[in-house]
């Protein structure tokens, strides 16, 4: 069994005593066996030593363990790494970012606290999942949508602190943003709760985020100031029915005017759905009657007002040169069990797994890597500035895929948040540890080239936390320099999560 | 929206764990269709049936209850060790219990009892 770092073998030891008694040995792990199950199963460095892991791991199931636990090692100075499913491949999955920090993993924590119709909200624990979530509510019979992103098995919390999205209506898809209130333990074992909930009696925690004073909730998305027990999220009422239209160019310049009808509408509030943007740049030349720009036009709502709403889409897109709108079907909500088989289930609040079919053996690929990580940048959404990215691309393909040898993918237009447009580019990882070393330094590369350009990562890999951390470095760091002030004020001794984001405690900023 | 939420609280208070009962003896049933049934159940959509359809090419059932080769150990391997992309599971999802039971169930099941 590894020591975390800075930690003496006595220190360990009655922390390991102090934890068994708060939370049952049983959920306490030392052995190898079980330690290794926390490893990152898509981490870039496997087997390699900068792999990161743990030292051990502590699974409390209530708020008063969770507060014992983080007591304890603050007393002790132990390093922690908080998980809720543990289920962020491609993340760093349910390892920690300093290596040698024990797992405080919260899957235990699995309650759903409330569900309520009228006002269209849940209250979840951190083990929650979308799974969990979808099947509490169909238990109890509510007309109500949840909103997945693509693995279902993922946290509800988690996946909102981690800055993920999904697959339905705005703003349901943004799960950070449509978050409403939360609970957290901070550092020296204390509860705090946001926005309305830090009234005593209060009544209206799920039904304002907001709250009286400074806003404290953004320091922990992405963050490491203190290990989040609760949320609330705003649910989606059941619309009657999603249509979803595709609209198309010929022309790759048309994405210019494409986009701003699309933006235009989304603004509008008109198209609510996920509006992804495909390009077929790197097949046939855009002539004749292959498109080049495929827009697909999400509507969710009442019939009526969708239908009213999809004309309005084909008037404003008809101003865009040589455009072909196609009209979607019209799904009416719930679906049949026959029809839920042939759509996307995660577009209809139904969570699933079948986006792991990418990672898995196909015909066409028989021996994949089988795991992943994304370089997702942000760009500006405009037509330019998808263009600028797909010039940059290309002139940069050649050099960082080594001639060709890498087969990494992108880019990927996306545009799962409001006013957001990210480019990402996919490599696979898998257990050959030399081609895994290559698909570092291709992702190290596009970091650079990317940053050089003013375009920046929304969320990365542990393993390259810090490196998208320093591309964010105006005026000399400031903001990382005011993360850090912030997290020494409210962690002094460094034990929460430490290095998450690229944001360091002090006793470990020199390391 | 239906007329009972006009009339009653449907503010209901759950407190009630997901998943699969954590104190409850486990059911092999209840933990294949919890962990395994969203990636190796029949038909598409299951990525994890998918993959093995190339990898066996018919040679053996792709589908996970229809294996009648697999061994407790085997499966125990799988689960704890993962495969591609099919990660480890920790023992706060899938208790040594959990992992008991279900093997039964897989064994059961193939085996048609």
């Amino acid at each position: 069994m590894a020591l975390p770092p800075n930690v003496s073998q006595a220190a360990f030891d009655a922390a390991l005593r102090a934890w068994r008694g708060a939370v049952g040995a049983d959920w306490v792990f030392t052995r190898d066996e079980d330690v290794a199950l926390y490893r990152d199963a898509y981490s870039p460095f496997w087997g390699e030593p900068e792999e990161k892991v743990a030292s051990a791991a502590v699974a409390p199931q209530t708020l008063e363990q969770v507060q014992a636990v983080v007591r304890t090692a603050n007393e002790h100075r132990i390093p922690l790494y908080a998980i809720s499913t543990g289920r962020n491949l491609a993340y760093g999955g349910s390892a920690p970012v300093l290596s040698g920090s024990v797992v405080l993993d919260l899957k235990r924590m699995n309650r759903v606290l409330e569900l309520n119709e009228r006002n269209a909200y849940a209250l979840v624990e951190p083990g929650v999942s979308y799974f969990d979530l979808y099947d509490a509510i169909q238990k109890a019979g509510l007309d109500v949508w949840i909103d997945p992103p693509d693995p279902g098995w993922g946290s509800v919390i988690g996946n909102a602190l981690d800055g993920g999205g999904g697959w339905t209506a705005s703003p349901f898809r943004d799960h950070f943003g449509s978050h409403c209130g939360m609970e957290v333990v901070l550092a020296n074992g204390e509860v705090v709760r946001t926005g309305m909930g830090a009234l005593p009696n209060g009544k209206s925690w799920q039904h304002n985020k907001w709250g009286y004073g400074p806003w404290v909730d953004g320091l922990f998305r992405q963050g490491n100031m203190g290990v989040v027990t609760k949320m609330g999220f705003y649910l989606m009422p059941r619309p009657e029915v999603l249509c979803t239209s595709i609209v198309q160019v010929f022309e790759q310049e048309h994405v210019v005017p494409l986009l701003d009808v699309l933006n235009l509408l989304e603004n509008q509030h008109v198209v609510n759905g996920s509006t992804q943007l495909f390009n077929g740049a790197f097949g046939p030349p855009g002539t004749g009657a292959r498109p080049v720009w495929t827009a697909q036009v999400p509507i969710y709502g009442p019939e009526k007002v969708v239908q009213a709403q999809m004309e309005y889409c084909r008037e404003k897109f008809a101003r865009v040169p040589n455009c072909r709108f196609t009209m979607g079907e019209i799904f009416r909500t719930p679906l049949d069990a026959a029809t839920l088989g042939r759509v996307r289930k995660v577009n209809f609040g139904v969570p699933d797994l079948s986006t792991f079919a990418m990672l898995g053996r196909t015909q066409a690929s028989p021996d994949p890597a089988g795991g992943h990580i994304g370089f997702s940048p942000i760009i500006p959404r405009t037509g330019e500035a998808v263009l600028e990215y797909l010039a940059f691309y290309r002139e940069n393909l050649a050099q960082v895929s080594e001639g060709g040898k890498l087969n990494f993918l992108g880019p990927v237009f996306m545009t799962n948040w409001e006013r957001t447009m990210v480019a990402m580019i996919m490599f696979p990882i898998g257990r050959d540890k030399a081609m895994n070393a290559r698909m570092r330094a291709a992702f190290e590369r596009w970091v650079e080239l990317a940053a050089a350009r003013g375009w920046a990562e929304y969320r990365a890999p542990a393993a390259f936390q810090d490196l998208c951390a320093q591309t964010y470095s105006f005026n000399d760091h400031s903001l990382r320099r005011f993360r850090e002030t912030i997290k020494d004020a409210v962690d002094p001794n460094g034990i929460l999560s430490p290095g998450r984001y690229g944001v360091w405690p002090r006793a470990f900023r020199n390391r | 929206m239906r007329r009972l939420s006009l009339f009653l609280p449907i503010a209901a208070v759950l407190a009630a764990p997901a998943g699969l009962a954590a104190d409850a003896a486990p059911s092999g049933k209840a933990v294949y269709e919890h962990w395994c049934a969203p990636c190796h159940a029949p038909g598409p959509g299951h990525p994890g049936t998918q993959s093995l359809q190339v990898k066996y090419g018919g040679r053996t059932p792709a589908v996970l209850l229809e294996r009648k080769d697999l061994t407790p150990q085997a499966i125990a391997a799988f689960v704890r060790t993962g495969v591609l992309s099919m990660p480890p599971f920790r023992k706060t999802e899938v208790t040594d219990a959990d992992l008991a039971a279900l093997s039964r169930y897989i064994a059961d099941t193939a085996a048609g009892r």
